[in-house]
């Protein structure tokens, strides 16, 4: 009689730790291919899986085997109009008849092709990425709470029932009871004996009865009782966490063509899924600005067109205004501002000095990046300039890149959120 | 007795009553001897898990898996491969796992071909019985994999990897063909020891003594090489002689060379295997019609199924995918079983033993003592040659065109089935390689020895498995080709 079992509701997943393995090894690839696709990709759909190929010979997995050629023999079925001695003029695939079996070994060239899942593409885009500097020490009000083990209760859910505690409990109590009537026991037997000895029937009566009693007392013990019950106790301990505020910048002006916006975008849309994917408790303050800064929503951010002229000045303002009412103690404060570096008369200088003096002290990290499409040697913007000079006085907390392309973005985005090498 | 079922949909009462019909056929009138059946109804996903671990329900960890299952789901989800209806492991107690989305049919067919087929084939196959160990096969991957797992977490996984990357590369040279002898107790060796003295007391002769003797400058000739005889199952010469290996890597081989060993006997019976299946799933499904326990809309869809399963594309079609082991070997099971009942004047020539007698006893023999090529060789007859329409091609060097070489005809009957049980033989598919010396007192470098048959050499992924050999072996590896024929011509050699 077979014994029949339903394992339809059981694990499934039983080849992901396999399938993960592949992508581990073929990391350089999944990576190339990730770093393509995103270059290429709409804005809208950064955030979605992919294919990945990955040339055949690289996934081989080698073995002895017989080349082609030698003498050799193969039997075929279907004969139709073939005798024993008849010629057939070797062909390439089917025209000849006969050698079929050769052209179907699956020696073709074609790449292994398999599609990445939005969770692996997200993981393979953040592998190996962190926010800078990110102290654990600037502990805001305790967020989260863990539960752990603290002891034994008297009272709690039977699947906590502490077994062996409870035992040594139940024995305990068995022990501390029985004790006294077993001496008592002793006694009793003792006199019944004294009694039976000297004839004294109704003293020996009185005292079996008496036995009885105190029998019936010792059985009537629980071998487990209430009182015995011990459950593994947990508490929840509040644990603290790190808070992290994050001002994405951009500078929207009229010099900002359309691909300079979308380079812009592009790189705060990866800020973006980074910091919400990767730490789920960082704030998001996103400052534009052309002559006038202003603070709006992530959609507005992202997908509402507006220019005029530029001041970044205005910016760094908002941004050390908001700092200062929101997030003045106790958090990690950082900073990304993208922009075409096209400032004018005294606002670069101002904008430089300003965030050395005032913004730079209260931030963990500083990143800059300047957009200039088409031509990358082009000259430096008057921005980046003044920046240059930032950047050897505040080494390690502000930094700088700047972009030309598509796909150059996560290259650059990649490097400026590069984790460090256990600081 | 009635009808069990009608329409489509299973549940699993039903599949319990249908599995309840077919053993009582199976083993009550047929009398095939099973292991125990373990049914498992699994979904589409685990099915395809189930693939990428070929067919084990627990594998260690490894990327290759990993690949298996992409392709697999890649080529399930656009529609380029379908799912097999059924799996099914040679343990004791068999499993077999069935698809959800089988109909009842389906899982009745599926029932009779793999948990009494397949079932009854791994218990009698002498292949099987020589070489795996139903009832421990289960527990021996269990601790492979934890082993493995425990490997990974003390060595990490790139070492773990590198090794089974190296021993995957040599699993078709990793099996015994041949039983190696018992090691000797301490207390029979030292009988043995004992004997030979004794022989050498009673046949002393001092007269030996004083013959001449040229044996004093024989003794001064290089000692002779090692391994004394060539041995062809490498991962075992690598775990046992290895100059470098640590002793966790060691059993790192020797667990992928039991699984090697483990799959050694399906590779070579895959014909026999599926035939025996495919002839039981229809003769007991015919029985069950004739009993009247399954109706005609059974049979009829039942016969779709079968049909599909047992169709021989013809060679020139564009389905053509090389001979259907199914086919074939529910053709030479259904013939066995066609000349017991109604043998020809030819049966009588060609197969005097079988010709005539008891069928049930005849195909009994046949799937116990067996292996693809020894069975074509011995069961393929005429008819089914004429019927299959089969005919041989030769492929020689310096010919400018293929030729016939025989076809389905008088003189052709005998060249055919030879030259079919060769192509189904290990050596058509394994290339013959042997490790021919282990240079111990000297650099330590290993040499294995290619022997090559008629003009056939090792492809270019030889050189990759050379340097995965270095690897195992950690010292100068070379493999010599020697053309294996009375001249033993040195062809040339790899070495990493």
């Amino acid at each position: 009689m077979a014994h029949l079992i339903d394992r339809r509701l059981n694990d499934r997943g039983k080849s992901a730790v396999n399938r993960e393995r592949f992508l581990r090894r073929y990391k350089t690839h999944v990576q190339e291919a990730v770093k393509k696709m995103i270059g290429e990709r709409k804005l809208s759909d950064l955030e979605q899986g992919g294919e990945v190929r990955v040339p055949r010979k690289d996934v081989s997995e080698p073995s002895f085997n017989f080349n082609h050629g030698g003498d050799r023999e193969r039997v075929f079925p279907g004969n139709k109009e073939y005798t024993t001695g008849d010629r057939i003029p070797r062909g390439d695939g089917d025209g000849g008849g006969g050698n079929g079996s050769q052209g179907g070994e699956g020696n073709g060239q074609d790449d292994f092709v398999f599609s990445l899942s939005r969770e692996e593409f997200m993981q393979i885009f953040f592998d190996d990425l962190a926010l800078p500097r990110l102290a654990r020490t600037e502990f805001g009000q305790a967020q989260s709470t863990k539960s752990i083990r603290s002891g034994f209760a008297r009272t709690g859910v039977p699947a906590n029932l502490a077994v062996v505690r409870t035992m040594r409990q139940a024995l305990a109590r068995r022990i501390a009871l029985t004790g006294a009537l077993a001496r008592e026991m002793l006694g009793l037997q003792e006199a019944f004996a004294v009694a039976t000895a000297v004839g004294h029937a109704e003293a020996a009566a009185r005292l079996y009865d008496e036995m009885q009693r105190v029998e019936r007392r010792r059985y009537s013990i629980a071998f487990l009782d209430d009182p015995d019950m011990r459950f593994r106790n947990r508490v929840s301990r509040p644990e603290p966490v790190a808070r992290a505020v994050m001002f994405c910048l951009m500078d929207v002006s009229a010099s900002m063509d359309e691909e300079k916006k979308d380079l812009a975008k592009r790189f705060f849309s990866l800020l973006y899924l980074f910091l919400t994917r990767k730490y789920g408790t960082v704030d998001l303050v996103f400052i534009r600005h052309t002559d006038d800064a202003e603070e709006v929503d992530e959609d507005t951010f992202f997908h509402d067109p507006r220019s005029g002229g530029t001041v970044v000045f205005t910016a760094l303002e908002l941004a050390e205004k908001i700092r200062t009412a929101r997030y003045s103690s106790g958090w990690n404060v950082y900073a990304a501002q993208a922009s075409d570096g096209d400032a004018f008369g005294a606002d670069p200088a101002r904008s430089a000095r300003f965030l050395r003096e005032k913004l730079l002290p209260s931030l963990r990290y500083y990143t800059y990046l300047e957009l200039t499409p088409g031509h990358s040697d082009a000259r430096p913007s008057s921005l980046w300039a003044e920046y240059e000079r930032l950047v050897e006085v505040e080494n390690g907390r502000f930094a700088m890149r700047r972009a030309s392309a598509r796909e150059e973005i996560y290259p650059v985005f990649r490097d400026l959120f590069r984790k460090e090498a256990s600081a | 007795m009635g009808v069990i079922s009608t329409g489509a949909d299973w549940d699993f009462d039903l599949l319990e009553r249908y599995d309840a019909a077919i053993a009582t056929i199976a083993h009550g009138e047929f009398h095939l001897d099973t292991y125990a059946n373990q049914i498992e109804v699994i979904t589409s996903e685990q099915m395809l898990d189930a693939y990428a671990a070929s067919g084990l329900p627990v594998g260690y960890p490894h990327w290759s898996y990993g690949k298996e299952f992409i392709r697999n789901e890649q080529a399930y989800r656009r529609g380029m491969q379908g799912l097999a209806y059924e799996i099914v492991i040679n343990s004791d107690p068999c499993i077999a796992y069935l698809m959800e989305e089988n109909t009842v049919t389906t899982q009745a067919l599926v029932i009779a071909h793999a948990c009494y087929g397949h079932n009854s084939f791994f218990k009698g196959n002498a292949l099987f019985r020589q070489w795996t160990a139903a009832d421990a096969i289960i527990d021996y991957l269990v601790f492979a994999r934890r082993y493995v797992m425990q490997c990974e977490e003390r060595h990490g996984s790139p070492a773990v990897e590198e090794i089974i990357d190296a021993c995957h590369a040599l699993m078709h040279h990793g099996v015994d063909r041949y039983r190696r002898p018992a090691p000797l107790s301490l207390k029979a060796e030292a009988a043995r020891l004992a004997e030979r003295e004794a022989y050498r007391e009673r046949q002393f002769n001092d007269l030996w003594r004083t013959v001449p003797t040229t044996a004093a400058h024989d003794r001064t000739k290089a000692p002779p090489s090692f391994p004394r005889e060539p041995q062809e199952n490498v991962l075992y010469f690598v775990e046992k002689f290895s100059p470098r290996l640590e002793p966790w890597e060691r059993e790192l081989v020797r667990i992928v060379r039991k699984l090697a060993q483990y799959f050694y006997p399906q590779a070579q019976t895959k014909v026999m295997n599926e035939g025996w299946a495919t002839f039981w799933h229809y003769t007991i499904t015919h029985r069950l019609h004739e009993t009247g326990q399954v109706d005609d809309g059974f049979m009829f869809e039942f016969l779709k199924s079968h049909t599909n399963v047992v169709y021989q594309p013809p060679f020139d079609s564009k389905f053509y995918g090389g001979l259907n082991p199914y086919a074939l070997g529910f053709a030479i099971f259904s013939d066995l079983r066609r000349m017991c009942e109604v043998p020809t004047a030819e049966d009588r020539a060609w197969f005097p033993q079988i010709a005539g007698g008891d069928w049930q006893k005849v195909l009994d023999f046949a799937m116990r003592n067996f292996k693809d090529e020894s069975f074509i060789a011995q069961y393929l007859s005429p008819r089914l040659i004429r019927e299959m329409r089969l005919f041989a091609i030769a492929d020689h060097r310096g010919e400018d065109a293929l030729k016939v070489d025989a076809i389905h005809d008088d003189q052709g009957y005998r060249r055919v089935r030879k030259l079919l049980a060769l192509q189904h033989a290990n050596e058509e598919r394994v290339p013959d390689i042997q490790v021919l010396r282990y240079d111990r007192d000297g650099d330590r470098s290993l040499t294995l020895r290619y022997a090559q048959r008629r003009g056939r050499s090792l492809d270019e992924a030889a050189q990759e498995v050379v340097v995965h050999l270095r690897r195992l072996w950690g010292f100068p590896v070379r493999v010599e080709t020697w053309e294996d024929d009375a001249h033993q011509v040195h062809l040339g050699a790899i070495a990493a």
